[in-house]
């Protein structure tokens, strides 16, 4: 074996040059198809959602004649009493058996009643308010569509029968006459992004879920940023190694593991029913869900504070720097970038749970927009729950719509944590 | 900079603690049913619209769970009102009454159960006997002795001559749902019943005969497809060879993809369910806490919306969302009861 010559040597060597670069492409080869299975199951999610979801920030509005007439309106000056009990549904009718004077039976007037949304004669109500001079006169106005109507002028695109499903021929022929008029309009769905939720998919909106995702963020990033921080601190630098911290640090990695759900009854148990605290609220679910990020953040901490290298500290104290001073102004800021990046995971999972709000009643139908911390408010993944399950076939669109809201707010929490870390980054 | 995160998470904390100081509930809480949550909170909004009271907060958290909720006792923490999609259990009503809690009953409508397969496929026409043969998990031994045997049957030609050579698979609610508590109750125990020897059980041995007739197989044949009613159609278009179990507003709102089964003869439509011609129908209630009625603002008038005409009559807007409304001597009835606010003593005394 040993007295090869370099000949003999280099043969061999050769031999196995060919298997040994086949081997390499083939590894190559194998992540590269990883990858792209990564990147097609993306690309067919991203797809499906958009090409489900894009329908709802379209929404079909219908435009009438309105007269704002006072004696159908049954009112004489424009005050909140007189807004309050005034006939809009009344004007509105009336503007629809105008446009469709050949309809005359009762029922035919009901079913023609039902293409504007139930919310119509509210939109009525806040123009009359917002500028009084309009009574006596007329305007045209565009109204919501009811949701069938949406859904079957939608259809039409696809198909062209579309899907008739609760529209009747007749009202199909009034829509149809509607189209051709250009009085049938789709146009952007405002709606979508001022309103709370409705059980009418035309009235429904992401606001309130929004305001409540980020009052619940807050909440938790406000307290579980800080006790995490602090935590990992004391665990890393001051705590002395031994059968007690080891006993800590077991039960905060196993924290970590524990289904979140249970984080959910805890927080009924101790922060609904022991202090008594409202359900439904922001700060509640942002208490349960502190608990449930802290572990994710107390490791993450540690392991970037065990990353900082410990010369720097030896510098530190060499320069006569007391260890609070060594943590303060050395330690911390090299492991901040770190610390914000567990941060942000540990926030980007608060932001898409929904087991543990279920126990603490934010799972629930909510129209106002939350204006703090403890008013009833729901979450966007919530939203998304409650809106896939609903029986309204609008909804469908207004879910993958929810979606890439998430979506969206996910990627913009993600791109700031980056943007935050390189700031940081940069300055050591 | 660290010192700034501190300043602003104390600042956010003490502003919290601050708000919880002063509040006291002023708006209507409601748990309960997923089934009965639409109609619930669509009143819920008509009812903030129409008045100054801000809008009821509805959580869905199946009729057991709001249950629970509501029974715990009396207080701003608990919750005013509750859904089901089926009447209060005896055990319920005790729960609730040894906690201090008074319940008045409100039946609001009916609820159809419908089997359904997907619209490219040939309609099904069942009756109860056949729901019963081909789901239960132990059935009546087929060479007509009185035992019973585990369910043997794999098509629904083995359990109906007359019915399709296919194979027996239907996606339903899991056992946790009211859902499939009421499609036991009324479709299963309904073929059930038509065994003279089964149904002679009920007087002998009630738990039994419940447990013959409740029994869902679990070979494979009965699916649990989950709580989500639309996942269930998306289901059967997928597989034409599949019947789903779910509510009618499902099927009403799905028309262009799903059919529903004729069963007894009967198909479920609007009409059919309300005059109870078919068969697999189930009321639904809400409860009301007696002790909040003068203490939260708004309950009164909320149930006074809720037994409105306009709201579950025969032409209310509840219709509308797919509820199937009482008849009308018995809304005006419920009507005139719910002002009383009379509470419910005991099951039998309705």
């Amino acid at each position: 074996m040993t007295n090869l010559t370099q000949a003999q040597v280099r043969e061999r060597i050769e031999k196995r040059l060919a298997s040994r670069h086949r081997k390499e492409k083939l590894f190559r080869g194998l992540g590269i198809a990883s990858i792209a299975f990564g990147v097609l199951a993306v690309v067919i999610l991203f797809s499906d959602i958009i090409s489900k979801g894009s329908g709802a920030f379209m929404q079909t509005a219908i435009q009438l004649e309105i007269h704002y007439d006072a004696q159908v309106l049954d009112i004489d000056k424009v005050d909140d009493e007189s807004l309050a009990w005034a006939n809009f549904s009344g004007v509105i009718r009336q503007a629809l058996r105008e446009r469709f004077p050949s309809v005359t039976s009762r029922g035919e007037k009901r079913e023609l009643y039902t293409l504007v949304s139930s919310g119509a004669p509210f939109t009525l109500r806040d123009r009359l308010a917002d500028d009084p001079e309009l009574l006596g006169k007329s305007e045209k106005v565009w109204f919501a569509a009811d949701d069938d109507v949406d859904t079957f002028v939608k259809s039409l695109k696809d198909s062209k029968e579309g899907f008739r499903g609760r529209t009747s021929e007749q009202k199909a022929g009034w829509i149809e006459q509607l189209l051709d008029s250009g009085e049938l309009k789709k146009r952007f769905n405002t709606t979508f992004f001022t309103n709370g939720d409705s059980r009418e998919p035309e009235q429904a909106g992401i606001r309130a879920a929004l305001m409540g995702s980020l009052f619940t963020l807050l909440v938790t990033l406000a307290l579980s940023f800080p006790i995490g921080v602090a935590a990992a601190i004391y665990l890393e630098e001051y705590a002395p190694k031994n059968r007690w911290t080891d006993l800590i640090e077991v039960n905060i990695n196993n924290l970590a593991a524990v289904p979140s759900i249970v984080f959910g009854l805890l927080g009924l148990a101790i922060f609904i029913n022991f202090f008594e605290l409202p359900r439904s609220a922001p700060l509640v679910g942002g208490l349960v869900l502190t608990l449930m990020t802290l572990p994710t953040i107390i490791i993450s901490s540690r392991a970037a504070l065990k990353a900082v290298p410990p010369s720097i500290r030896e510098a530190a104290m060499g320069m006569g720097a007391s260890r609070m001073q060594v943590v303060f102004h050395h330690v911390l800021p090299l492991a901040m970038p770190g610390m914000l990046t567990g941060a942000i995971i540990g926030m980007a999972q608060a932001l898409g749970e929904t087991a543990p709000l279920l126990m603490i009643g934010m799972v629930a139908f909510i129209v106002d927009v939350p204006a703090g911390v403890t008013d009833p408010a729901t979450v966007l993944p919530v939203q998304i729950f409650l809106w896939a399950d609903s029986p309204e076939r609008a909804f469908v669109e207004r879910t993958s719509a929810a979606i890439m809201v998430l979506l969206s707010v996910l990627i913009v929490m993600n791109a700031s944590a980056v943007l935050l870390r390189k700031k940081l980054e940069r300055r050591w | 900079m660290n010192k700034q995160i501190l300043a602003t998470s104390l600042a956010a904390l003490t502003l919290a603690t601050s708000q919880v100081a002063m509040a006291a509930r002023d708006y209507i809480s409601v748990v309960g049913s997923s089934t009965v949550y639409p109609f619930t909170t669509t009143v819920a909004e008509r009812f903030s619209r129409a008045t100054q009271f801000k809008t009821p907060v509805v959580e869905s958290t199946g009729t057991g769970g709001g249950m629970k909720l509501f029974c715990q006792g009396v207080g701003e923490s608990t919750a005013d009102i509750t859904g089901a999609s089926r009447r209060i259990k005896q055990s319920e009503l005790e729960m609730c009454n040894g906690n201090g809690v008074d319940v008045v009953e409100v039946q609001i409508g009916y609820d159809g159960i419908v089997l359904a397969n997907a619209k490219k496929a040939a309609p099904f026409e069942l009756s109860r006997k056949d729901i019963f043969l081909a789901l239960a998990k132990e059935v009546p031994n087929p060479n007509g002795s009185e035992t019973l045997v585990a369910n043997p049957y794999k098509t629904w030609k083995d359990v109906n001559p007359a019915l399709p050579n296919t194979k027996i698979e239907v996606l339903g609610p899991p056992p946790t749902s009211g859902t499939r508590d009421a499609f036991a109750e009324l479709a299963m125990e309904g073929g059930c019943k038509k065994f003279g020897w089964i149904k002679a059980m009920k007087k002998k041995d009630k738990s039994a005969y419940k447990a013959i007739c409740h029994n869902v197989r679990e070979d494979g044949a009965y699916v649990e497809a989950g709580e989500n009613d639309n996942l269930i159609v998306n289901k059967l278009v997928a597989n034409p060879n599949a019947l789903g179990i779910f509510g009618f507003s499902f099927l009403d709102q799905n028309a262009d993809k799903v059919q529903g089964s004729l069963i007894e003869g009967q198909a479920p439509t609007f009409d059919s369910i309300a005059d109870q011609s078919y068969p697999v129908s189930r009321p639904l209630f809400i409860y009301v806490k007696k002790a909040h009625a003068d203490v939260v603002p708004g309950i009164k008038q909320f149930l006074a919306e809720f037994t409105n005409e306009r709201t579950w009559g025969d032409e209310g807007y509840l219709t509308d969302k797919g509820m199937i409304p009482l008849p009308q001597e018995k809304r005006q009835q419920i009507a005139t009861d719910v002002r009383k606010l009379n509470a419910l003593s005991n099951l039998a005394a309705k």
